[in-house]
């Protein structure tokens, strides 16, 4: 299995489901060898064969060349080199990274690499995950003659809300969703997107959601409280145009005009902070929306306790896990119809994005009718019990055999 | 001898609009008379005047054949409005002699369970209606979605009405056969007619079910089938919802030649008969006292209540609902207590219901809401604007609005929502 990243080694969304999935393939008696580029010397997990490509390289005295370039994997390049800088920090010391500054580089110095590891490594399929793994998974593939699994859990139309793509990146995610011989899309939004955009055949295409781990939750955590008598209503997540963080803003300004006890908590950092800072002042509300800044997973599931309300109203999301977090601690959820989430959830509230007037309305709803609250925190603390990561690892399974079969 | 008792449900709802938080106090066009007159429209033309034309054909070709219907006033009066034609064809098939018409709740309501005067005052209402339009005095009862027990019967009762329609469901009649008459425990002499859920289902659900090991059902299998309940049973009460005809059933399932050929058949054999529902009712000797306690409708594997109050959030709407109806009354505004009636449809609470997440589609079908949720908080939306009105014509008048009428479950949103 080929992906960018691997908890606790620089460990952002994708880096979690990978960790996840893995995890369940496992109980299902797949061995893994999880290769990513880079990290530090000694890297060890308990499921799977965790390998670095770059240490691999180092033997192997292979020269790259550097590549103009600002491509990014999940995130914009200023916050990459921030995160880079912080991660580089914690892991390896200050002043030096774990990844370099280029990321196109590192995608083929990680395809040069991966041939090494091919030499002792026993496998019969490839996963790769994501459009940073395409060179390494193809050229793997075209070494070993072994067929290739494609995970897409995301897109680059979907970062900047459906519309563009950056045309490099496009031709590298065209490439490998074409070369794949099962490509796995991890909400019927993405296999939508992949079919349109990237015209792959949908007879290949699998849809596979994303699930939660289970986790410690208890209904009667609500003891935490901003002040007594208020009401908090949560966005969590990277504060960029993908998520929809405008779109948040403009809903409370609207719920604020009609329930005065009420704040907002904007948790998360992104290119659009500064803006959305100004854009609540401008709106009225700078003194009921909180801006927390970059949250821990820890803080986060704090503040889904606290929160008497989670709202994702992302622009486009291909999957959108936060809102299965939120549900774990008893939370009630409105999410926008515009991500892959929505397909598999039922007990929430569901707007579209753009319809703001209806998302305050919802809002106000979940927050005022004491039945609702109680029935949706109810039913989804049940429903996300059957989001276990057996259901996507028995899927993944059966892809694999499909391939095999062939 | 076997005789067939048919008897349709005819109702549409007036649904709600998507009404926002933003709507109260604002706007009180509570209901989506557009979405309203567009069903209407498509029902009659797939369902209800196609059928109505065959029966019509049927019924003046054999003299003998019967049917009985349960129109709810709320479905007459959106045909009167958008598609003044099927009133005309019911007034038609009323005009045979052949047909009779039952009596229910105006609004297809669940008053009995929530106000008892309330429910007295709807069935008034459409026992006016259908005397207007049809020309006949229903004498038998038929609660919404047959929803039954024993304290309804009495009351219905003593309402002078003589007969009333039940499921037939075996929990609550043990070894008895639907196919009798019986008579409801506790009345002095109220008949009971039981639906045979299993012969009227194989019509009503089953018909094009390709899955289903009796498909394709032929009218000759069929008439076999009713037929072998001679010597064992007086009547076969065919009880279903009217639009299986051509909307559930579409007509390229062959549901038209069905119902066409099935007169005939099942008059082939001279011992069989078709009555209307007070002619079985009075014709056939009562075989039992039934006694059944608990509700039972037919709605859903439940056959009980819970499709319309079986989550916190149906119950919420419904004690709400019903709370607010004295102050409603207090005005004596027409148009507002029209409104709140309009509100106690049985539809509204269907469409909260959450067990048609995992109990089949029956639920979804005409449901204007994406989730059970939505339809819950357009309802409440619509309280609260009701409330609010009722609140200001009582001041006018000079009354008190009783806080309690509308309980408002949190503090933060008193300001707005009371």
């Amino acid at each position: 299995m080929l992906g960018w990243e691997f908890p606790p080694y620089f460990a952002g969304g994708v880096g979690t489901v990978c960790y996840e999935l893995t995890k369940g393939l496992r109980k299902k008696g797949v061995d893994i060898t999880y290769v990513m580029p880079h990290g530090p010397e000694h890297v060890q997990s308990e499921h799977v064969n965790l390998l670095v490509a770059d240490k691999e390289l180092e033997h192997l005295g292979i020269q790259t060349h550097k590549v103009a370039s600002t491509l990014t994997p999940y995130v914009s390049q200023d916050e990459y080199t921030r995160m880079l800088d912080a991660y580089g920090t914690a892991l390896m010391g200050k002043g030096s990274t774990i990844y370099g500054t280029n990321l196109l580089q590192e995608m083929h110095r990680f395809a040069a690499a991966i041939q090494k590891v091919a030499d002792h490594e026993v496998f019969d399929v490839i996963h790769a995950h994501d459009w940073t793994t395409v060179p390494a998974a193809l050229a793997l593939k075209q070494k070993t003659g072994k067929p290739l699994v494609m995970h897409v859990h995301i897109t680059d139309f979907d970062k900047t809300g459906g519309e563009h793509a950056d045309p490099a990146v496009y031709k590298i995610e065209h490439e490998g969703f074409h070369k794949a011989d099962i490509v796995i899309a991890v909400s019927n939004l993405v296999k939508q997107r992949l079919v349109e955009k990237y015209y792959v055949d949908p007879a290949k295409i699998r849809v596979v959601h994303n699930a939660v781990e289970p986790t410690e939750h208890n209904l009667q955590v609500k003891q935490e409280q901003i002040s007594p008598g208020e009401k908090l209503v949560l966005f969590l997540g990277r504060v960029t145009l993908q998520k929809g963080p405008d779109y948040f803003l403009d809903a409370a300004a609207k719920v604020a005009r009609l329930l005065p006890h009420v704040k907002f908590i904007v948790a998360g950092t992104g290119d659009m902070l500064p803006r959305m800072i100004e854009r609540a002042s401008d709106l009225g509300i700078g003194n009921k929306v909180i801006f927390t800044g970059f949250v821990t997973r820890t803080e986060g599931d704090q503040l889904y306790q606290m929160a008497d309300l989670f709202v994702m109203p992302s622009v486009s999301e291909p999957f959108g896990i936060v809102p299965l977090e939120a549900m774990q601690q008893g939370t009630p959820v409105i999410i926008s119809r515009q991500s892959g989430v929505s397909e598999v959830l039922k007990h929430v509230l569901k707007v579209d994005f753009w319809n703001v007037d209806d998302l305050a309305s919802k809002m106000i709803a979940a927050l005022s009718y004491e039945h609702l609250h109680t029935m949706l925190q109810h039913h989804s603390t049940l429903e996300i019990q059957g989001f276990t990561w057996e259901n996507p690892a028995q899927q993944c399974v059966d892809i694999y055999n499909e391939v095999l079969s062939w | 001898m076997v005789n067939i008792c048919f008897y349709f449900q005819v109702h549409q709802p007036h649904r709600l609009r998507q009404y926002s938080v933003f709507d109260i106090g604002k706007s009180d066009t509570y209901f989506d008379e557009q979405k309203n007159k567009e069903i209407m429209r498509k029902v009659g033309r797939k369902c209800y005047l196609p059928t109505n034309k065959l029966m019509l054909e049927l019924l003046q070709q054999h003299p003998a054949f019967k049917i009985s219907y349960s129109i709810s006033g709320v479905a007459l009066e959106q045909m009167k409005e958008y598609m003044p034609e099927v009133l005309e064809s019911f007034k038609a098939l009323a005009a045979t002699g052949q047909v009779e018409f039952l009596a229910e709740t105006y609004y297809h309501s669940l008053s009995f369970l929530y106000d008892k005067k309330e429910f007295q005052q709807q069935i008034a209402q459409h026992v006016s209606l259908v005397r207007e339009l049809f020309g006949q005095t229903p004498t038998v009862f038929r609660n919404t979605e047959l929803i039954y027990n024993n304290a309804l019967a009495y009351d219905v009762e003593q309402l002078g009405f003589s007969a009333i329609l039940a499921e037939g469901w075996d929990p609550v009649l043990g070894w008895r056969s639907p196919n009798f008459v019986y008579k409801s425990k506790a009345t002095k002499n109220m008949k009971l007619l039981l639906k045979n859920y299993k012969l009227s289902d194989d019509v009503a659900f089953r018909f094009s079910n390709k899955g289903w090991e009796e498909w394709p059902l032929s009218i000759e299998k069929y008439t076999q089938w009713i037929n072998s309940v001679n010597g064992n049973g007086d009547t076969i009460n065919l009880f279903m919802d009217y639009e299986t005809f051509g909307e559930h059933q579409w007509e390229d399932t062959g549901i038209f030649d069905f119902l066409q050929a099935l007169p005939r058949e099942v008059l082939k054999h001279p011992d069989n008969t078709f009555k209307t529902v007070s002619e079985t009712a009075n014709d056939f000797e009562t075989r039992d006292e039934v006694d059944i306690h608990d509700y039972v409708s037919w709605a859903d594997l439940e056959r009980d209540l819970s499709a319309w109050n079986g989550n916190s959030i149906q119950q919420s709407a419904l004690d709400e609902l019903y709370k607010l109806g004295k102050a409603v009354k207090e005005t004596e505004d027409k148009h507002l207590i029209q409104q709140w009636r309009k509100l106690t449809t049985s539809d509204h609470f269907y469409y909260m219901c959450t067990k048609w997440f995992s109990d089949g589609d029956v639920h979804k079908y005409f449901n204007p809401y994406d989730s059970p949720y939505e339809g819950y908080i357009a309802f409440m939306n619509v309280l609260h604007d009701l409330a609010l009105r009722t609140k200001i014509l009582l001041g006018k008048k000079g009354k008190q609005f009783d806080k309690h009428s509308l309980h408002v479950t949190s503090k933060p949103s008193s300001k707005v929502l009371s």
